[in-house]
């Protein structure tokens, strides 16, 4: 197969960037995406010029590193999935496939595909844990969980922090993040002691970071790679609310 | 993910260092979040729902006769102060609805200062993405619609409405004058849709917002949202219209 590729190419934060041609030839169908791009950088290389800057890790839609907005959509068009686990046969051959980084204030780009997503790492040091004692794995039935909360709180929890739901959101907003990562703590015993603390500081921190605020447009669950349900939000609205609250009760 | 330590180390978040605010503080301090404000815009908006349902049944009344509205009007005129907190009322939720999305909206704006050169919308609805531009048209309508029937400055031929045999003011055929208008009809029905496609996002939208919602719910709120809207596009229209087709006739002439 071959292809047409429109590429953001900056060299770093402080240039302007722009949208530059490449032609990826004799493609195979069952590539994946980055595999693609991977051959496009050995082509780039072997002519003497800089290969094309991407993130990316497992390769395998469980670790949340690639992200690439392919064609106007976060993560492409295979959804639900990472940029990883696109492959090349989803397209039509000779198409041309534009490729752009994740893009809003708190991702500030890096070079060429690359942004720093670093914000949601902060959300999360904000409040996404528990202050529980470390040690050895504690006897299976000591805290007992109800299956169907057990099967919300995994639901949530399968979130792999990509940045997607930001990107895609008209508004950059990340609540389906930070959603889910209040929440899956929210459904579980051992995220009770903190719960009322963790959701006021982890919004406090996403707002703080500068992303935008939910419209309920639900564009975000459109293209979470892990299928996180907008509904969270909802949920995060309640705890956050009924959680000022209780600042509110002095508690 | 990328190293994370290296941009944390200026940024200071108040709350995570002293949540445990004052009441007062508290509270200004969700009135600035994000999810605060949007909690406001929700209460706000729901307010202006329950607004829109109970004038619109105030309208149809013009369908039983110029009694039924007429009767009706001076019931509302004779509520004397109690109508001027009522609107006072109305009055605050409506600047808080418009205060409070406008500094949304700015926010939005700043989150993404580099655009995509290709952005495709997958889920996103015309209306969830347009509820802006569809609310400032719907508040112009608004304007025009008071100066036009609550103040009476827009059309001289109100002046000569005599009252109604009951000694009442006739406001069934000021109705009838009004929309016999093409261009003031015209200008009403696009204000309605305007109104509806306002409605259609906004009413399961604020079930969101206020954390009414869950997984099993959001189909059903969204079809039903979008149900109530068109319903209340086509009551405030038939109203025009039915003038506009001389089914309905004004109960005196000028
Ligand atoms: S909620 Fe979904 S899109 Fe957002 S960061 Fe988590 S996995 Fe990615
Ligand atoms: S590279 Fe790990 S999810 Fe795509």
């Amino acid at each position: 197969m071959n292809f047409k590729l429109k590429v953001w190419r900056q060299k770093d934060p402080k240039t302007k960037g722009k949208l530059v041609a490449y032609e990826a030839t004799d493609v195979s169908p069952n590539m994946s995406f980055l595999e693609m791009l991977d051959v496009v950088n050995e082509r780039l290389v072997a002519r003497g010029e800089e290969p094309i800057a991407f993130d990316s890790d497992c390769r395998e839609g469980i670790c949340g590193t690639c992200s690439l907005t392919i064609n106007g959509e976060a993560h492409g068009p295979d959804h639900p999935g990472a940029a990883c686990e696109v492959y090349m046969r989803r397209f039509k051959d000779s198409a041309t496939i534009v490729v752009e980084p994740f893009r809003a204030k708190p991702f500030p780009l890096i070079k060429d595909l690359v942004v720093d997503r670093g914000a949601l790492d902060r959300i999360v040091q904000a409040g996404g844990f528990i202050s529980a004692r470390a040690g050895s794995a504690p006897e299976a039935n000591s805290t007992l969980v109800p299956k169907h909360e057990a099967d919300r709180a995994m639901e949530a929890a399968a979130c792999i922090g990509c940045g997607a739901c930001a990107a895609a959101c008209p508004n950059a907003s990340a609540m389906l993040f930070t959603a889910a990562k209040v929440s899956h703590l929210a459904f579980l015993p051992q995220g009770q002691p903190e719960r009322t603390s963790r959701v006021l500081k982890m919004v406090t921190a996403m707002d703080a970071e500068g992303f935008g605020n939910c419209t309920n447009t639900y564009e975000c669950e459109a293209v979470c790679p892990a299928q996180i349900s907008a509904s969270l939000i909802a949920k995060l609205n309640r705890e956050y609310a009924i959680a000022s609250l209780r600042r509110n009760a002095g508690e | 993910m990328l190293d994370s330590t290296r941009s944390t180390s200026n940024l200071s978040y108040p709350a995570a260092e002293g949540w445990n605010l004052k009441p007062v503080t508290a509270f200004s301090s969700f009135c600035r979040s994000s999810i605060g404000k949007k909690f406001i815009v929700a209460a706000t908006g729901v307010v202006l729902i329950l607004f829109v349902v109970g004038h619109l049944l105030g309208n149809l009344q013009i369908f039983l006769g110029p009694d039924w509205v007429n009767g009706y009007a001076e019931h509302l005129r004779e509520l004397g102060p109690l109508l001027w907190v009522i609107r006072a009322f109305l009055l605050v939720n409506v600047l808080l609805h418009i205060y409070f999305t406008i500094s949304l909206a700015i926010e939005n704006r700043r989150a993404r200062p580099v655009s995509y050169k290709k952005k495709d919308y997958i889920k996103a609805t015309f209306a969830s993405r347009y509820m802006a531009m569809s609310g400032l048209i719907v508040l112009a309508f608004i304007l025009y619609h008071l100066a036009h029937f609550t103040v009476r400055v827009t059309d001289p031929r109100f002046l000569l409405l005599k009252a109604d045999p009951l000694n009442r003011y006739d406001v069934y055929s000021m109705m009838v004058y009004g929309f016999q208008n093409i261009f003031v009809s015209g200008f009403y029905i696009l204000g309605m849709f305007l109104l509806a496609l306002h409605l259609s996002h906004g009413t399961s939208s604020f079930f969101q917002s206020l954390g009414l919602n869950d997984k099993k719910l959001t189909p059903r709120l969204a079809t039903a949202g979008r149900v109530f809207a068109w319903l209340i596009f086509i009551g405030y229209t038939s109203i025009p219209v039915a003038v506009l087709l001389h089914l309905v006739k004004p109960a005196q002439q000028l």
